[in-house]
């Protein structure tokens, strides 16, 4: 991991509120259902946040805190199991009009119209995210075609200029390449390429520098940021690696076991975490200049399984700071500290800050 | 891919030279040769050769002559001449034993292997992708009972209920008005009147095994991350599904030419005497069991060799699907 330049300088910030234009997609209070064969798990517990236009929103967590599948549910492609069961998510399209996402069926027309287009995503896999028997050409030109209507020919002209845009050399030549003939970084610029080639508004990258080499992963989220500069592209952004959002985020939410558990300006998160859990993930990520005699700090104890949530705090059982008779009894709820700011732990609710404590649901099973 | 093509084209070759050799020995192996067997049946039926006809036999054959001299004779016969020998039992040329019978032996397994891909195909693609409905648990019950059931006795029941109860003629491929009779329309007509019942019978086992191939490669295929790139992008779920893991998961079904050929004739030997086919399995166990040794080794060898071509023909088809294969 690289060294994470706001770690170094832990000023105070300005919170100045920027006035923001309208967001791109909306989530409120999102629930995602996933039935397995032990019962049914509450991978996505009722999240809240915003999509601006033209900017990064990072979901950082660890695995299997549902952050994945919040990326998932915003093109409405969930695994066959998993369901929206609540909440809504609003995406306002070229036209202006808002739509549910949400409400869509997963199959149908509508959708289908949106995901390639409207909504892109890559994945963590850029070795297997491509067919194996299928040329470059032959995944990248029906896309095109089917999104922008576009003739073959000029399909392949634009597959092309894509490639070319992405970084490949010879563009016009790899066309005809399958993707066992490409490395793994070049792979991934493919699976960009695709993503982007009909000029998506939102960009799904769920952990895309995941699998490669750091070198790799520097390169390919330069060349994220690029492109989101040159076609005032919003990007979702799913990571665990604290160094890449340093580097690529102006908002973050921090997910732990389906919900988010704080937000904020990249800014913010860095130099003033006010979670216990976002606190504490700060601290494990290695620096330079600490000495090789310095124990790398770890979060203790295990994310629960998600059968055997906690009362309370999701977060109480590993929590250093918790409070006894108060966080195993009560929900924290969501504290509102800014107006992209909030959290959601009970040592924020102090009268000094002109809080506004937002209680939701208390104590889940 | 021309290298891939030539590659295999020598390796083939040599296959077909080994197994040549294998084929000529397989049938010396057995102590005895076929004038033991010949004068022992003489013997039986209350008549004696003397020995000055036995040794004149013998030189006729050849059969004093070391094995590799003999094997020699024969496959130079067949490489220069087309000569596959005489058989023993029939005193007729192997070559005119065995044609009618291959054409007979090819025609069959060509049928039944596009029979089994027409019902195999559709039936696993569904199993896969509606897993754990209650069709694919119909189907999956069927597939085990076809892998289950032996040929011969499945063939047994038919032919008895059709004979029994439909008052069909069920044995043979032909009416016995028509065994002997020239080719012609009639005669065509009656062979496909005749044709289905084997065809069903024969093609059960390998539809059930291919329904269980094709439903675990889709079902490996389904889930797959280029899958989710696709719906990504907006596929519908049809369309996708045939233009991305079914073509993936189609690989086994070309590998399958390479062994219904020789599965065929040597597992349904048993089934196609039960149903009297004029096929190459029952001559093959007769020549074997009289050590008939031109005639049996005639059919071992172009068996061996349909088995080999098959499995060239598999090869080349499915590097013409799957480029890693082409590149590896």
């Amino acid at each position: 991991m690289r060294p994470i330049p706001m770690l170094e300088r832990m000023s105070a910030l300005p919170v100045t509120a920027v006035a923001q234009p309208e967001p791109l997609v909306t989530v409120r209070d999102l629930k995602v259902q996933i039935g397995t064969d032990d019962g049914l798990v509450r991978a996505v517990d009722g999240v809240t946040f915003d999509v601006p236009r033209g900017r990064t929103l990072c979901l950082v967590g660890e695995s299997g805190s549902g952050k994945s599948i919040t990326g998932r549910a915003l093109m409405n492609l969930l695994p066959p199991s998993g369901r929206i069961a609540a909440g809504r998510i609003t995406y306002t399209d070229r036209a202006g009009e808002a739509i549910d996402i949400g409400a869509l069926d997963p199959r149908g027309r509508q959708i289908r119209g949106l995901r390639g287009k409207d909504i892109s995503l890559i994945s963590q896999e850029p070795m297997a995210a491509l067919s194996p028997v299928h040329t470059i050409g032959q995944q990248l030109v029906p896309v095109i075609r089917r999104h922008l209507g576009l003739s073959r020919r000029e399909a392949e002209a634009r597959a092309v200029e894509m490639l070319g845009r992405v970084g490949i050399p010879k563009p016009a030549e790899r066309l005809g390449n399958y993707p066992f003939e490409f490395s793994g970084g070049m792979r991934q610029r493919v699976c960009i390429a695709l993503a982007l080639s009909c000029q998506p508004r939102l960009l799904i990258a769920d952990e895309p520098t995941t699998a490669l080499d750091v070198t790799t992963q520097a390169n390919i989220i330069d060349l994220l940021q690029e492109l989101q500069r040159e076609y005032g592209l919003s990007i979702l952004f799913i990571t665990h690696d604290l160094g890449v959002v340093a580097e690529i985020a102006d908002d973050v939410a921090v997910m732990y076991l389906g919900r988010i558990v704080e937000r904020g300006t990249v800014d913010e998160i860095f130099a003033d975490p006010r979670h216990p859990y976002t606190q504490a993930l700060l601290k494990s990520v290695p620096r330079l200049g600490a000495g090789r005699h310095t124990r790398l700090a770890a979060i203790r104890g295990m994310v629960p399984s998600p059968f055997d949530r906690p009362a309370g705090c999701d977060f109480r059982p590993r929590c250093d700071l918790a409070i006894k008779g108060l966080c195993e009894i009560e929900d924290p709820g969501t504290i509102t500290l800014g107006p992209r700011r909030d959290v959601r732990c009970v040592l924020q609710r102090t009268p000094s800050t002109d809080s506004v404590v937002t209680e939701r649901s208390t104590s889940h099973a | 891919m021309l290298r891939y093509v030539l590659r295999r084209l020598v390796y083939t070759f040599a296959t077909l030279a080994a197994v040549s050799v294998v084929a000529f020995l397989v049938i010396q192996l057995p102590p005895g040769d076929f004038l033991t067997s010949f004068s022992a049946k003489f013997a039986e039926q209350g008549g004696a050769l003397d020995s000055d006809a036995l040794t004149a036999l013998k030189l006729r054959y050849g059969l004093d002559q070391p094995w590799y001299v003999q094997y020699w004779l024969w496959i130079s016969g067949i490489l220069f001449r087309g000569d596959f020998g005489e058989s023993f039992e029939w005193n007729k040329p192997v070559s005119e034993l065995m044609w009618d019978r291959f054409g007979m032996t090819v025609l069959l397994s060509g049928i039944t292997l596009i029979v089994t891909w027409i019902v195999a195909l559709p039936i696993g693609i569904y199993s896969a992708v509606r897993r754990y409905s209650w069709l694919d648990y119909v189907v999956t019950f069927l597939g085990f009972l076809g892998l289950a059931v032996p040929s011969f006795l499945l063939a047994l029941a038919l032919m008895y209920v059709f004979s029994r109860y439909f008052g069909m003629s069920v044995s043979g491929l032909f009416s016995p008005a028509y065994v002997n009779a020239e080719w012609s329309l009639a005669k065509v007509g009656d062979l496909a009147m005749h044709l289905w019942l084997p065809v069903f019978v024969l093609a059960t086992h390998g539809t059930a095994a291919l329904i269980r191939v094709m439903r675990a490669n889709l079902i490996d295929e389904l889930y797959k991350p280029y899958v989710q790139t696709a719906r990504a992008n907006g596929l519908g779920e049809m369309e996708l599904l045939f233009k991305y893991p079914v073509r993936v998961a189609l690989n086994p079904f070309i590998s399958t030419i390479g062994w219904v050929l020789p599965n065929l004739v040597s597992g349904a030997i048993v089934t196609s005497v039960v149903m009297s086919l004029p096929t190459a399995g029952p001559l093959l166990l007769s020549a074997l069991l009289a050590q008939d040794m031109y005639l049996a080794g005639s059919f071992i060898l172009m068996l061996s060799a349909l088995t080999v071509i098959g499995t060239l023909i598999s090869d080349l088809l499915l590097a013409w699907l799957d480029p890693r294969v082409r590149y590896a």
